[in-house]
C-alpha cells in the first residue's frame, strides 16, 4: 500500500503494528467505523478480541499489560463507548498500568455542539490519564501514536488516550510514517541516571542499621528489579515485605519475605515496619492502605524512598533519604558498596512473631473462603497467574494465594475497581496462553463484568474462574459488622443467580463447592480441564471477617489480628 | 513626598494565606490550561491570578499563576505540575530573584471639581489616564501588588465602577530565564 493511499485510520493500525502491538481489546460503534475497517484492510501481526463491554476492553488491556509489562490497546467508539472506559482507564492510571485508548470521535466541525454519540471525551479523561490527544490533523496520527506508545511505557507508566474524529481517521493520509517525537516536557530518561549524593546518604543509613527492612512496591517490578532486590535482600540478610500491588517481586516462598503489609497484611509485617530502624521503600508510593496514620508511620526508623516519580516524595510520609530513580538503576548503584549486615537478633524476632502469629483459617463450620484460596494456591503452586477482584477474597487471596514471580499477580490496588478480575484474567490467559490463570471474584464483583463469559468461552480460554459466593458485599458488611453496630445496609446479594446454570448457558462447565471436605476435590478436576474456560462455584459462609485489621487511619501499631472484644470507633482516617 | 507608602502593603491588606506566584512554561497547544488548573483544583488550592501568554517561541506559552493556600503542600504540587507530559517547567518565584508586576485599569466617577484630585493621585502612583469624560475617568496603573493595593485604596474616596487587574507577570532577574 502506498502512502497516497492510505486513509488516516490506515496510517493509524499501521503504526500500532510497528510499535509491536499484539492485541487490540475493543467494542465497535459509528465514530469508530474507519479504524475497524482498518482493522481489515491493513495486514498486520494484531489481533483484535471483540469484548462485550468497553469497561471489559479496559481491564482485559490492563490484565495483558500486567502479565507481560507491555501495552495492549483498547479501540471504542464515541460518547457512550468512551464513557465506558472511564473506570477501566482510571483503574490503570491508579496502578500505573501501560495502556492506549483509542476513541472514535464524531467529525470535528461537530465537536461542541452536542452531535449524536458526541461527549468531550478529551476533557472528561484528563484526569484520569498520565496524557490524552485529541487529533485534529490527519497528518499526526504517526507521531501521535509513537508519542503515545513512548509515554505509556516509559518513566512511571500509564493509560494514554488518543480521541479520534471520523473525518480525521477516514481523510487521505499523506504524511511521515516515522516523525521525531515532540515531546519536550517529557524526559523520563533522567530516571536513569542516579544522583550520586542520594546513594551516598541511603547507605550510611544502611551501614548503621540494625533493623533493616525493604518495602518492595510496584515500581520495583515495573523497572525489573528483581534480582537486583533479591541481592540486596540476601546480602544484608534484610527481610522483605511487599505491597498488594508488588506481590511477587520479591519471591513470596523466600526465608527473608514477610508476605504484605498494610491494612489486612500480615501481623509480622505490620510488626516489622513498626520496629525496623531503617526502611527501604523500593518503587511504592506509600498508599494510605500500606501506612495507617501517616504520622505513626516507622516513627522510629530512618527512611529512604526510592521512587521514578519524583512527585510521589514526601506526598504522604517526609523521608529521610529520596532517590528519583528508576529501581533497577537505583538497586545496582546501591548493590555495589554493600555488605551483609548483624541482623540475626532482628530476623529471629521476625520468626517469632511469624510463629506467634501466622495467617489461619478454620476448617469447622462452613467453607471459608480462605480454604479454596488456599488449597488451589497448594494445586497451581506460587507460579500460576491469579486475578482477583476486589473486597474480602482479594484480601484473602493476597494473604494466603503466596507469588513467587512478577508479573503473576494481578489486582486493582489503588483504584479498588470490583468487575477488574474476570476481564482481567482473560487478557493475562491472551498474553500467556499456556500459563495456568486463575480468576478470583466474590459474588459482587463477578457479577460486574460477567458478561464476558462470552468472551471467554468464544475463544476458549482456559480461564478458571472462580467465584467465592457468601451473597454478601462482604468487606462493607464487615466495617458495618465492626464500625457501624452491625447495622448492615445495602449489603446483602439476595437474589444471586444459580453460577453454575449461567455458565452452563454460555456453554462453560462448572463445578460447584458446598463443603470444606469437596474442595480439593472438586478444584482437582475443575484444573484438569485445560481446553477451555471452567467456572468454580464456592458457596462460603455468608459472614467471615479478614484480619490482621489496621481501622483505616489507625497506626500499625493498632492492628487487630483478631474481632475486637469492645466496640470500635468510626474510622478517621481514609475511607 | 509622598502620602501613602508603596513599599510594603498596609496591614489591613495582608492576605491570611500567603500567595505564591508561580512561572509555568507549557506546550502552547489547547487543554494545557486546563491540566494545569486540574492539579491545584484537585488539591483544594484556589487560583488567585492567571496570565498566560505565548512565548517568544510560539510553540510555548508562558504562565503566570497566583494560588493561595498551604504553603506545605506547595512543593508537591510544584512537582504535580512538572509531571504533565505538557509542562516544560514549575517553578516558585520570591521577590527577591525576580521582578513581579501587575497593571490595573480603575474607572470611577469624577465630577470637574475633584478631577485635579484625581490627576494627583494618578501622577504619584505614575499612572496614566486612559479615558475620560466630562463625568469619569479610566485610570491605569502598573507595579507591584502592594503599589496596586496601595492605589486601589487611595482612589476608594471616589465612585469606583469598576476594575481590573491583570494578575501578577513574573520574570526572573539578572541573566537567567525565568
Amino acid at each position: 500500500m502506498s502512502t497516497q493511499e492510505m486513509d488516516g485510520a490506515q496510517a493509524l493500525i499501521k503504526t500500532l503494528d510497528s510499535l509491536g502491538v499484539e492485541y487490540i481489546f475493543g467494542y465497535s460503534g459509528g465514530a469508530a467505523i474507519p479504524i475497524f475497517d482498518a482493522l481489515v484492510t491493513v495486514k498486520t501481526n494484531i489481533e483484535f478480541v471483540l469484548a462485550r463491554h468497553e469497561q471489559g476492553c479496559c481491564h482485559m488491556a490492563d490484565g495483558y499489560a500486567r502479565a507481560t509489562g507491555k501495552p495492549a490497546v483498547v479501540l471504542v467508539t464515541s460518547g457512550p463507548g468512551a464513557g465506558n472506559t472511564i473506570t477501566g482507564i482510571m483503574t490503570a492510571q491508579m496502578d500505573s498500568v501501560p495502556m492506549i485508548i483509542l476513541c472514535g470521535q464524531q467529525v470535528t466541525w461537530m465537536l461542541g455542539k452536542d452531535a449524536f454519540q458526541e461527549a468531550d471525551t478529551f476533557g472528561i479523561t484528563m484526569p484520569i490519564v498520565k496524557h490524552n490527544y485529541l487529533v485534529k490533523d490527519t497528518n499526526d496520527i504517526p507521531r501521535v501514536a509513537r508519542e503515545a506508545h513512548h509515554i505509556a511505557t516509559s518513566g512511571r507508566p500509564g493509560p494514554v488516550l488518543i480521541d479520534l474524529p471520523k473525518d480525521i481517521t477516514q481523510g487521505p493520509f499523506s504524511g511521515d510514517m516515522d516523525p521525531e517525537l515532540d515531546l519536550p516536557g517529557y524526559q523520563p530518561e533522567k530516571s536513569y541516571s542516579v544522583d550520586a549524593h542520594g546513594i551516598d546518604e541511603a547507605l550510611q543509613l544502611i551501614h548503621k542499621a540494625q533493623r533493616p527492612l525493604i518495602l518492595a512496591g510496584h515500581g520495583a517490578m515495573i523497572s525489573g528489579a528483581d534480582a537486583e532486590l533479591k541481592e540486596l535482600a540476601e546480602t544484608l540478610q534484610c527481610p522483605v515485605t511487599s505491597t498488594l500491588l508488588g506481590k511477587g517481586v520479591f519471591p513470596e516462598e523466600h526465608p527473608l519475605s514477610v508476605g504484605m503489609l498494610g491494612m489486612h497484611g500480615t501481623a509480622y509485617a505490620n510488626k516489622a515496619v513498626c520496629a525496623c530502624d531503617v526502611l527501604i521503600n523500593i518503587g511504592s508510593r506509600f498508599d494510605d492502605r500500606i501506612i495507617g496514620q501517616a504520622d505513626q508511620f516507622c516513627k522510629n526508623a530512618k527512611t529512604i524512598h526510592i521512587d521514578i516519580d519524583a512527585s510521589e516524595m514526601d506526598k504522604m510520609i517526609q523521608t529521610d533519604v529520596k532517590i528519583i530513580a528508576d529501581a533497577k538503576t537505583a538497586l545496582k548503584e546501591i548493590n555495589k558498596r554493600i555488605s551483609g549486615l548483624p541482623t540475626e537478633p532482628w530476623l529471629a524476632k521476625i520468626e517469632t512473631w511469624k510463629k506467634k502469629y501466622p495467617l489461619s483459617y478454620r476448617k469447622q463450620g462452613g467453607l471459608r473462603m480462605q480454604q479454596v484460596i488456599d488449597e488451589m494456591y497448594q494445586i497451581a503452586g506460587g507460579d500460576a497467574i491469579v486475578t482477583t477482584d476486589v473486597g474480602q477474597h482479594q484480601m484473602w487471596a493476597a494473604q494466603f494465594y503466596k507469588t513467587n514471580a512478577s508479573w503473576k499477580w494481578i489486582s486493582s490496588g489503588g483504584a479498588g475497581t470490583m468487575g477488574f478480575g474476570f476481564p482481567a484474567a482473560i487478557g493475562a490467559q491472551f498474553a500467556c496462553p499456556d500459563q495456568t490463570v486463575i480468576s478470583i471474584s466474590g459474588d459482587g464483583g463477578f457479577q460486574m463484568t460477567l458478561f464476558e463469559l462470552s468472551t471467554v468461552a468464544l475463544h476458549k480460554l482456559p480461564v478458571k474462574i472462580v467465584v467465592l459466593n457468601n451473597h454478601y458485599l462482604g468487606m462493607v458488611r464487615q466495617w458495618q459488622e465492626l464500625f457501624f453496630d452491625g447495622r448492615e445496609s445495602g449489603v446483602d446479594l439476595e437474589g444471586n443467580p444459580d453460577f453454575c446454570k449461567l455458565a452452563a448457558a454460555y456453554g462453560i462447565p462448572s463445578f460447584n463447592i458446598k463443603r470444606p471436605a469437596d474442595v480439593r476435590k472438586q478444584l482437582e478436576k475443575a484444573f484438569a480441564i485445560k481446553d477451555g474456560p471452567v467456572l468454580i462455584h464456592a458457596e462460603c459462609i455468608k459472614s467471615d471477617n479478614v484480619f490482621p485489621m489496621i481501622p483505616a487511619g489507625a497506626a500499625l501499631e493498632d492492628m487487630l489480628t483478631e474481632p475486637p472484644k469492645h466496640k470500635m470507633a468510626k474510622p478517621t482516617g481514609s475511607t | 513626598m509622598s502620602l501613602v507608602t508603596t513599599d510594603l502593603p498596609p496591614e489591613n491588606l495582608t492576605p491570611e494565606t500567603p500567595i505564591h506566584t508561580l512561572s509555568v512554561l507549557v506546550n502552547n497547544k489547547p487543554g494545557v490550561l486546563m491540566r494545569i488548573c486540574q492539579v491545584f483544583a484537585r488539591r483544594g488550592y484556589n487560583i488567585d491570578s492567571l496570565v498566560v501568554s505565548e512565548g517568544r517561541n510560539k510553540e510555548f506559552a508562558r504562565m503566570t499563576i497566583g494560588v493561595s493556600g498551604d504553603p506545605d503542600g506547595l512543593d508537591q504540587i510544584i512537582l504535580q505540575v512538572n509531571k504533565l507530559v505538557d509542562a516544560i517547567h514549575c517553578f516558585e518565584h520570591n521577590s527577591d530573584e525576580s521582578v513581579v508586576k501587575e497593571l490595573l485599569l480603575i474607572k470611577f466617577l469624577v465630577q470637574k471639581t475633584e478631577r485635579t484630585e484625581a490627576l494627583q493621585i494618578i501622577d504619584h502612583y505614575g499612572g496614566k489616564t486612559v479615558d475620560l469624560t466630562p463625568t469619569s475617568m479610566i485610570a491605569m496603573i502598573n507595579g507591584g501588588s502592594s503599589k496596586i493595593d496601595a492605589a486601589l485604596a487611595m482612589f476608594s474616596q471616589f465612585e469606583i465602577v469598576e476594575t481590573v487587574r491583570t494578575g501578577k507577570v513574573v520574570m526572573a532577574r539578572s541573566d537567567t530565564p525565568t
